[in-house]
């Protein structure tokens, strides 16, 4: 057994780093860019012109209809859908590819939620503050209210991309010799699947434990102003 | 004295209630106002009006040389404008806790006023020795007293160079002793002649900073004159309204 795990070990790590990691960051990537564009859009308060009024409200069911679309459906039916679906539509793309802008999609949904309750629990006292020293919406948003939102959303977060790491073991239908791929294919040739798919399980357990440490020091920093006499104050 | 900030006409309703009901009043130069009334009367509305943090549904502001109408739309660019003459202070001071003291005073210097961030510290620092926390500079504010917070924030406001100070219940959130050390501050200001509106519940700060009270009620302007002749006036409204305060004097008004 030991020399089954010594030599198929580097095999999954190498599949690790070649396609789970990259799959993995690249999806949490676009999925954050994905989920604050979504957030913002949502809790805008349509204003203005008619036509500008108009775009919102059009920009706001979109993003409400792709929030339900995402997270209605079964994240292996949308994968099946963008890699084996939409080629019969003309648009053929490379399996990874298409895994980065399903994994994206399915992230952007979710985190846009996160996101979005992260911002409106930044009390509305740091707006009244931030505009009357005559700060534009704009900079209130990035420099006031974004620092205060990635503390309170940043547990949420680390959830849903340590849940993306294992679901990145999907992209293995649609292709990819990802951890999981190789792990079946060893198991093919040895038939030890409860060795194998231990193994395989203990790899996944370690790179996301490694990412809870990652979440720690990041909570810690992110929230360096608050740690000391939070309670002091009456 | 110079005319620095004048309401015309100004009404404000929420739903049912009219939180200010035509009022039109000014406010001078170098003079510190005190603006008193019951709960509810209006009076922190009309602060944030100046502010334009709130708006009303009709009347005309105008603030030096800048004027708007509320019943017309107001640019960002305009509200912008407006707002970098006053600089506000807040009941929970709200100072920002994801920047240090010093970043907090520094803020609106260098997004609003593009100044250097050299020279913005050094200005956060003088204001701060000003109000005897320049120690307190590289701290957070959660790591501060309600008194330090509310003296910061007043740095904060000040950083601007604003022409006239809005301060909405400075106090009414401090123990007396703090109370004290940001009514020590307020009082240097006023001998330094820096225009002040001060919204306050307290009576005792109101005749200690006071030159001119504005007693406002039910969303109206009852009162409207020197400090003496509010305190010793003969009117059934104030006169009522001073004996309820002082029977609450010393209760939390928080």
């Amino acid at each position: 057994m030991w020399e089954i795990i010594k030599t198929a070990t580097p095999q999954i790590i190498a599949a690790g780093i070649r396609y789970t990691i990259p799959l993995t960051l690249l999806s949490f990537a676009g999925g954050i860019f994905l989920g604050v564009i979504t957030a913002l859009i949502k809790l805008v308060v349509p204003s203005g012109n008619p036509v500008k009024k108009g775009l919102i409200r059009i920009l706001q069911g979109i993003a409400y209809f792709y929030v339900w679309l995402f997270r209605s459906t079964p994240l292996l039916v949308q994968l099946f859908i963008i890699f084996f679906g939409l080629p019969n539509l003309g648009i053929k793309l490379p399996a990874f590819t298409a895994a980065v802008i399903t994994f994206s999609l399915n992230t952007g949904a979710y985190s846009s939620e996160t996101i979005r309750a992260a911002l409106l629990s930044v009390p509305s006292d740091q707006w009244d503050a931030a505009y009357s020293l005559g700060m534009t919406e704009t900079s209130v948003l990035w420099r006031i209210i974004f620092p205060q939102a990635v503390r309170i959303a940043l547990p949420p977060l680390s959830n849903e991309f340590i849940g993306l790491v294992k679901d990145t073991s999907l992209a293995s239908s649609i292709t990819i010799v990802e951890m999981f791929t190789v792990a079946q294919q060893i198991e093919a040739k040895n038939y030890e699947p409860l060795v194998m798919y231990m193994l395989v399980a203990a790899l996944y357990a370690v790179l996301c434990s490694v990412l809870s440490l990652l979440q720690g020091w990041l909570e810690r920093r992110t929230s360096r102003y608050a740690q000391e006499g939070d309670e002091a104050v009456d | 004295m110079k005319r620095l900030i004048k309401l015309e006409h100004v009404n404000k309703a929420y739903r049912q209630h009219q939180a200010l009901d035509d009022v039109s009043v000014s406010f001078d130069d170098g003079q510190t106002t005190v603006i008193v009334g019951p709960s509810g009367s209006g009076k922190s509305t009309l602060l944030r009006t100046i502010n334009l943090l709130t708006q009303p549904d009709s009347g005309t502001l105008s603030i030096d040389d800048l004027a708007v109408d509320f019943a017309k739309p107001i640019s960002s660019a305009q509200k912008i404008a407006m707002r970098k003459k006053t600089g506000m202070v807040f009941q929970n001071w709200n100072l920002f806790p994801n920047l240090t003291v010093r970043g907090n005073i520094m803020e609106g210097p260098t997004v609003v006023l593009k100044q250097s961030k050299t020279e913005a510290a050094a200005h956060a620092d003088e204001l701060l020795k000003s109000v005897d926390l320049l120690e307190t500079a590289d701290r957070y504010p959660n790591q501060l007293s309600g008194g330090q917070q509310q003296r910061i924030s007043i740095c904060r406001a000040l950083a601007m160079q604003p022409e006239c100070l809005l301060l909405d219940e400075p106090t009414s959130a401090l123990d007396p002793e703090m109370e004290t050390q940001v009514l020590r501050v307020l009082l240097e200001l006023a001998k330094q002649k820096q225009a002040m509106v001060v919204v306050t519940h307290n009576m005792v700060f109101a005749r200690a900073v006071a030159e001119r009270i504005v007693f406002v009620e039910n969303g109206r302007i009852r009162y409207d004159g020197s400090s003496d002749g509010f305190f010793n006036a003969t009117d059934e409204r104030i006169r009522h309204f001073l004996a309820g305060i002082s029977l609450s004097e010393g209760s939390s008004m928080a």
